[in-house]
């Protein structure tokens, strides 16, 4: 007769048991704030396509005290979203060979970098100046 | 037996979302956020005219189409597999309709919307 | 023994299927020398303080894959782990995560076989080769696409590091899904068509949330976390290519 009698332990509050999950529950959180920004650009489009007054009134909302402290948790929460995006890019895409040598994926993550700080001097430029 | 999942497409998104939040959206929360509200920049930036303008281009709206949805996609994708990571198993087909169609309405609304501008 | 020689705590999670409900910590007071492994603080307590405990070993050189278990709650080899390395603190030991626990630190492996099993793990020629037709060439570039992912020594450390396996049990997982991709990008292989369909199930690829963890974790480097993501390219690339170029079948 066998005696078996396998043991499945729970999962329970498995995200708090490893920094390596509390990392990772972190980045997926920043969807929720990535979300609400989404959400908080479609209405100034529905504002803008409803002319000047509506436009500027939302220019006014996101003067209030609330706005403000929500945009900065949420450029935060925009910022650790593009690291840890670089991150991982490099398990997504296919491996890249340079003159026969696979390319280190350390180069791979520097080369994100330079390019978003590019764009991001690009797009603040357009916005800035012209 | 092996049932082939539709998952590609929401992850086309979610990648493509994840691709334009993580190039540009800092940009747009610093502007839009707190450099314009707390006036360390000119509202001028985003003056009505300037911004409509803009939106009449068909660059213009395709730009804005593109910030606007996809960070969408990328954004109810991840929370639509939280869920399962903190245990909510059941309801699937309920939040499946629920977030994904949030997104689906934020990418109808604003082409309509710009379609009209 | 040596004068040099210090004695760490070492907390074992037991249990016992013919006594217990559920495990419990037992702790033991263990001699040791800065050359002990993990492995050999427990052959200690069984040798010398309790027979009854029961653990996985076989090569005692990081290549058999059987010794791995939880270490203060990160799964490691506990044959290439070093008491010295936690001294003075102590050290808790598990049975590796989200298996079954069989007996104390030994777990069920018998899903991980069956998925293992399932995704073909060696090379499906095109057609029947025979002697006088000589050895199938690899240029090092070939080799180099797939030497990587078949270091795999079937330990499961990424298996016990995934907490989407944890979560969906019917995940194929970190490992099975690295040797698949090691197999599928085999140029002598031709399976390729039958090993996509387990990638492209709910159960395939899409069990994984790019938690990362499985590759830190992994002791031969393997990096299962890309190869399943890489593979959440080819699987999309296979969702849409269906709809361009129908090959029939299924
Ligand atoms: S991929 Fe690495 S961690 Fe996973 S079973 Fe193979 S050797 Fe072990
Ligand atoms: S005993 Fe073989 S890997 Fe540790």
């Amino acid at each position: 007769m066998s005696t078996r009698k396998p043991y499945v332990r729970p999962m329970t509050g498995w995200w708090l048991k490893n920094p390596v999950y509390i990392r990772y529950i972190l980045r997926e959180s920043t969807a929720v704030f990535v979300g609400i920004y989404a959400v908080i650009l479609l209405i100034g489009l529905i504002r803008l396509s409803s002319g000047e007054a509506a436009w500027n009134g939302w220019i006014d909302a996101m003067r209030s005290p609330g706005a403000i402290l929500f945009h900065c948790v949420a450029l935060g929460a925009a910022v650790y979203h593009a690291i840890t995006w670089f991150a991982v890019a490099p398990k997504v895409m296919p491996p890249l060979y340079f003159k026969g040598e696979k390319v280190p994926v350390e180069k791979l993550v520097t080369a994100q970098y330079i390019l978003a700080g590019v764009i991001y001097l690009v797009l603040l430029g357009l916005i800035l100046w012209s | 037996m092996h049932k082939r999942s539709n998952e590609p497409i929401v992850w086309s998104l979610f990648g493509a979302g994840g691709v334009v939040v993580a190039y540009s959206m800092p940009v747009f929360i610093l502007i839009t956020g707190i450099a314009v509200p707390m006036g360390i920049v000119s509202a001028d930036v985003l003056a009505y005219d300037r911004l409509a303008g803009f939106a009449a281009g068909w660059f213009g709206k395709l730009f804005l189409l593109v910030i606007i949805s996809l960070p969408l996609w990328q954004s109810v994708h991840r929370i639509f597999l939280s869920l399962h990571d903190f245990g909510i198993t059941g309801g699937e087909v309920f939040f499946r309709v629920v977030l994904y169609g949030a997104a689906l309405w934020g990418t109808l609304l604003p082409l309509y919307l710009l379609i009209g501008m | 023994m040596a004068n040099n020689e210090k004695t760490i705590e070492i907390e074992v999670l037991r249990y016992r299927p013919e006594e217990d409900d559920k495990p419990f910590l037992q702790s033991f007071k263990v001699p040791f020398t800065d050359d002990m492994s993990v492995l050999q603080g427990v052959q200690y307590i069984k040798d010398y303080l309790d027979g009854s405990v029961s653990f996985r070993w076989s090569c005692r050189m990081a290549i058999c894959g059987s010794c791995g278990m939880m270490i203060n709650g990160v799964p490691k080899l506990s044959c290439k782990t070093f008491l010295r390395e936690y001294y003075p603190g102590k050290i808790t030991l598990e049975a590796l995560k989200h298996f079954p626990i069989e007996k104390d630190l030994v777990i069920d492996l018998s899903d991980f076989i069956g998925k293992l099993e399932s995704i073909k793990p060696y090379i499906v020629p095109d057609a029947p080769r025979a002697l006088e037709e000589g050895e199938y060439l690899q240029t090092p570039r070939q080799l180099d696409r797939i030497a990587q992912f078949s270091s795999c020594i079937n330990c499961m450390l990424c298996y016990a590091a995934c907490p989407q396996y944890g979560l969906k049990p019917e995940y194929l997982g970190p490992a099975a899904i690295a040797l698949l991709h090691r197999y599928n990008e085999d140029n002598r292989d031709s399976a390729k068509a039958e090993r996509m369909q387990l990638l492209n199930a709910h159960e395939g690829v899409w069990g994984c949330t790019l938690v990362g963890y499985c590759s830190e974790v992994c002791p031969k480097d393997v990096d299962p976390a890309a190869a399943i993501n890489r593979n959440k390219v080819n699987s999309t690339i296979d969702y849409l290519l269906r709809f361009v170029a129908p090959r029939g079948g299924n």
